[in-house]
């Protein structure tokens, strides 16, 4: 390639990712983009003027050198940009997948102020893809045994960060999870077309390489106990990431007939239990002709989608705000609008209406207008008196968001927690107000993303090291 | 992996199952239940806990073949594994001392009951029981049942065995002739539960039910659960899964359990295609 000067790579067009055309991927479960060729993502790397001091890495909450990644990129040393990402976040593939980079790394890129951002999230899809797909994943070296054991309560994205740090570290290391499969909401949650569960899979796979342990199908606070963790079997240090996986309902009638699902329960069985493929999975699943998805999230946009694949005529996000508000990435809702999900903003349900099998056939909703912000920054939603009408509707999925589950928090003395149920740890070490108890990720923020609770499990990872270390 | 150490049919569809899970029993308390999942795309199906022995480190669960899934764990030979065995779940029963304290078990339900009449005698209860099926052959422990019971009742709705009749007019009787419990749980089918509960209303007597409503994760994470208890909406995996039975609204659960008959119906068809043979072990 010839070089070429500041201005002229800056003038460069943003490469977008081939993906299946709306028409087609409405109907399958397969992944939406098929992602960068090599020619593409040094055609995009290239656009970056690799600036001094870069804003894209103060966007990116855990600092990942993205100018130097990138300039690996065009350099075709792409496993090695794919390992520069790897020393701050562990979790590539998923991150250039599910961040909402046009709020932090792209949001913040010069290029952006008169051209379209660099494609940062599509540079790091691309290199940790190549990565992975020409086996060039290479284990990293291992400490020599500390004697130390920990507990990883929830394998989401912070207790996957956490372990792998900390069995770098010499740790032996095992990890709790309640579910059958390891990941979290990126196994239960996330839909295929998102993020293919093969790459959650070898993330996992890559840990027990390198000799974490991996305990599905228990749920501490049932079969353990933080406390029994620590004093009767021998770990020294214990970290909750066990998320906020605890569904909130409307609490408006009718909720409870069938038809009506929470978020989670939808998606775990499309997700995890693949009802999407019944009868070959056991699982089963109601499909609807007309489905209503309540909410603006990536929840919502999941399960809208999710809805559609499964055969919906008509599939609708109801949104009590407007679409500015939506708090999913920017990437999902457009993707949401191609494939022809019907959005009805500004509007939220007042109760849901059954038929005499106690299916759910109708759902009054009342329009809202917006008022003066709240406490979130957002404008506050406000009824319409008089507004109400109907919709014909024969699945609802409520995804307005979920709290903490307190299964863990319950069983565990001396464990503070916040009035939402969140546990109270400090931001930079991760330490609960109890002694060897260290907590991260969205059972400490409440709902909130991959990064972040991936980011959490490093700090707390940091710290459990010094703390193990320092004990007698 | 699970390994199945005992199996065996016993009586019609029913079957018992004794699972090696060490670590599960020493916790497991009467009134838990299990999550158990036969095959790698298979559904997560919770089951009530019918006995456990801490020493050898097994969990007895009692079924009954009634879908796809558990037509599959039929066929399970002792020496195989299942995929998983999660649990103990949900909150155990009350078995504290209420002086007397009636358990009544309504066909598959006779199973869960057995744990809680043991311990509630343990716990000084003078426990009567009351056990009930269609017919004689769908009655099982008997023998265990007036072990762990002081008085034991037992009735077949065809009058194959013991008095003839529901368990409801068993109960019935007895609080006609002054025999009134101080406490009652009762788990078997959800007509049985609501009959029972019909019938201890007028007398305030506190009546509690264990419910079997559809679940996934059995931790709070899924929502599928939902009963209504006196208006409000509990998990029946997490709050549960003993409720106040007068305060439970058993037509909201019945409904819900219907929720995906033409599913179900649709994936037994097709494994009855598929041609499978149900392990019939030889009884113990
Ligand atoms: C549908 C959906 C879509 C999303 N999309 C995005 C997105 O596009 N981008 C983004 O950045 N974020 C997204 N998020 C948010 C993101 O997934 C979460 O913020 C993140 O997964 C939190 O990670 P975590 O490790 O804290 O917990 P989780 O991922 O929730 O994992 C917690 C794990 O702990 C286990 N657990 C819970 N209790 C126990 C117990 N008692 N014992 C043992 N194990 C237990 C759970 O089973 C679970 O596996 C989405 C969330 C949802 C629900
Ligand atoms: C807490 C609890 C304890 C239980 N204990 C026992 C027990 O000790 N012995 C026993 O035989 N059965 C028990 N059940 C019921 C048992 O889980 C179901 O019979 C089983 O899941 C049926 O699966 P299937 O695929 O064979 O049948 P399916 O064809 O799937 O269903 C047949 C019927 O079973 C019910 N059912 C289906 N799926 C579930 C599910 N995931 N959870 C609950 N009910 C479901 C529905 O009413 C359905 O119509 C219990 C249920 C609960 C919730
Ligand atoms: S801000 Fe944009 S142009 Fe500058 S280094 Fe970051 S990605 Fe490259
Ligand atoms: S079974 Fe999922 S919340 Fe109860």
């Amino acid at each position: 390639m010839p070089e070429l000067s500041k201005v002229e790579r800056m003038k460069l067009p943003r490469q977008s990712m081939l993906e299946q055309k709306p028409e087609e991927r409405k109907h399958n479960f397969k992944e939406v983009p098929f992602g960068y060729t090599p020619e593409l993502a040094i055609q995009e790397a290239q656009r970056c003027i690799q600036c001094k001091i870069p804003k894209c890495v103060e966007g990116c909450p855990v600092e990942v050198q993205i100018p130097q990644f990138i300039e690996l990129i065009t350099e075709r040393k792409f496993a090695e940009a794919s390992r520069k990402i790897k020393e701050t976040n562990s979790l590539p593939a998923i991150c250039g997948r599910v961040c909402p980079q046009e709020e932090q790394c792209e949001e913040r890129c010069v290029l952006g102020k008169k051209f379209k951002p660099v494609a940062i999230g599509n540079l790091e899809r691309f290199v940790s893809d190549y990565e992975r797909d020409n086996n060039l994943t290479e284990l990293p070296e291992i400490a020599p045994s500390t004697g130390k054991k920990v507990a990883i309560i929830g394998s989401g994205p912070a207790g996957l960060t956490a372990a792998g740090d900390l069995i770098r570290l010499g740790h032996s290391v095992t990890i709790f999870e309640a579910l059958h499969k390891p990941g979290g909401v990126l196994v239960y949650g996330i839909p295929e077309f998102r993020l293919p569960k093969s790459i959650v899979n070898s993330e996992v796979e890559y840990l027990k390489k390198m000799g974490v342990k991996v305990m599905t199908s228990h749920v501490i606070g049932k079969i353990d106990t933080v406390d029994e963790l620590l004093n009767e079997e021998g770990y020294d240090a214990v970290f909750i990431g066990t998320g906020a996986g605890l569904p909130n309902f409307m609490r408006i009638p009718g909720e409870n007939l069938n038809g009506v699902y929470s978020a989670n329960e939808f998606l775990t069985r499309s997700n995890l239990m693949k009802a999407y493929d019944f009868p070959n999975a056991d699982t089963p699943i109601a499909k609807g002709k007309n489905v209503a998805v309540l909410g603006g999230g990536n929840t919502a946009m999941d399960s809208v989608r999710t809805a559609l694949r499964l055969g919906a005529e008509n599939a609708y996000i109801v949104y009590r705000r407007s679409q500015v508000e939506m708090p999913a990435r920017a990437a999902e809702i457009h993707h949401a609008e191609q494939e022809g999900v019907q959005f009805i903003l500004l509007t939220n349900p007042v109760r849901f209406i059954g038929n005499k099998d106690g299916w759910v056939e109708k759902m009054e909703c009342i329009r809202m207008e917006l008022g003066e912000p709240d406490e979130s920054g957002r404008c506050r939603p406000i009824p319409i008196e008089g507004s109400n009408f109907e919709i014909d509707v024969d699945i609802v999925v409520i995804a307005i968001g979920n709290r903490s589950n307190p299964l863990v928090v319950q069983t565990t003395p001396g464990l503070k927690t916040n009035r939402w149920g969140n546990i109270i740890a400090d931001p930079e070490t991760m330490e609960t107000s109890k002694r060897g108890v260290f907590a991260g990720g969205d059972i400490v923020t409440g709902g909130a993303t991959v990064i972040l609770a991936a980011g959490a499990g490093k700090k707390a990872a940091r710290a459990i090291h010094d703390f193990v270390m320092s004990k007698k | 992996m699970v390994e199945v150490l005992e199996h065996y049919n016993i009586g019609q569809s029913n079957f018992k199952i004794v699972l090696a899970v060490p670590k599960l029993v020493k916790k497991a308390k009467p009134g838990q239940f299990v999550v158990l999942r036969v095959s790698e795309n298979g559904e997560r199906i919770p089951m009530s806990i019918a006995d456990m022995d801490r020493e050898a480190g097994t969990l007895t669960v009692i079924y009954q073949v009634i879908g796809k899934t558990t037509a599959l764990l039929a066929t399970v030979k002792p020496g195989e594994y299942i995929m998983d065995c999660v649990g103990p779940l949900g909150n155990p029963s009350h078995v504290d001392k209420k002086g007397k304290y009636m358990v009544i078990g309504g066909g598959i339900g006779i199973a869960p009951i057995h744990p809680v009449a043991q311990k509630a005698r343990e716990n000084g209860n003078e426990v009567y029981g009351i056990i009930g099926a269609r017919t004689k052959e769908l009655i099982f422990f008997e023998d265990e049942m007036r072990k762990a019971c002081n008085r034991l009742y037992i009735c077949t709705d065809d009058g194959s065995y013991g008095e003839k009749g529901f368990v409801s007019n068993v109960l019935q009787r007895l609080i006609d002739e002054g025999d009134k419990p101080d406490f009652i749980l009762a788990i078997g089918p959800v007509p049985m539960m609501k009959a029972v509960c019909e019938t201890t209303r007028p007398y305030s007597i506190p009546t509690w039910v264990s419910v079997n409503p559809i679940m996934i994760d059995g931790t709070g994470m899924c929502g599928a659960c939902r009963v209504s208890v006196g208006g409000v909406t509990k998990f029946g995996c997490v709050d549960g899964p003993d409720f106040d039975g007068h305060l439970l609204d058993f037509d909201l659960l019945t409904s819900r359990l219907r929720m995906y008959i033409p599913q179900e119906r649709e994936a037994m068809k097709k494994f009855q295609e598929e041609v499978h043979t149900p392990y019939v072990g030889p009884k113990s």
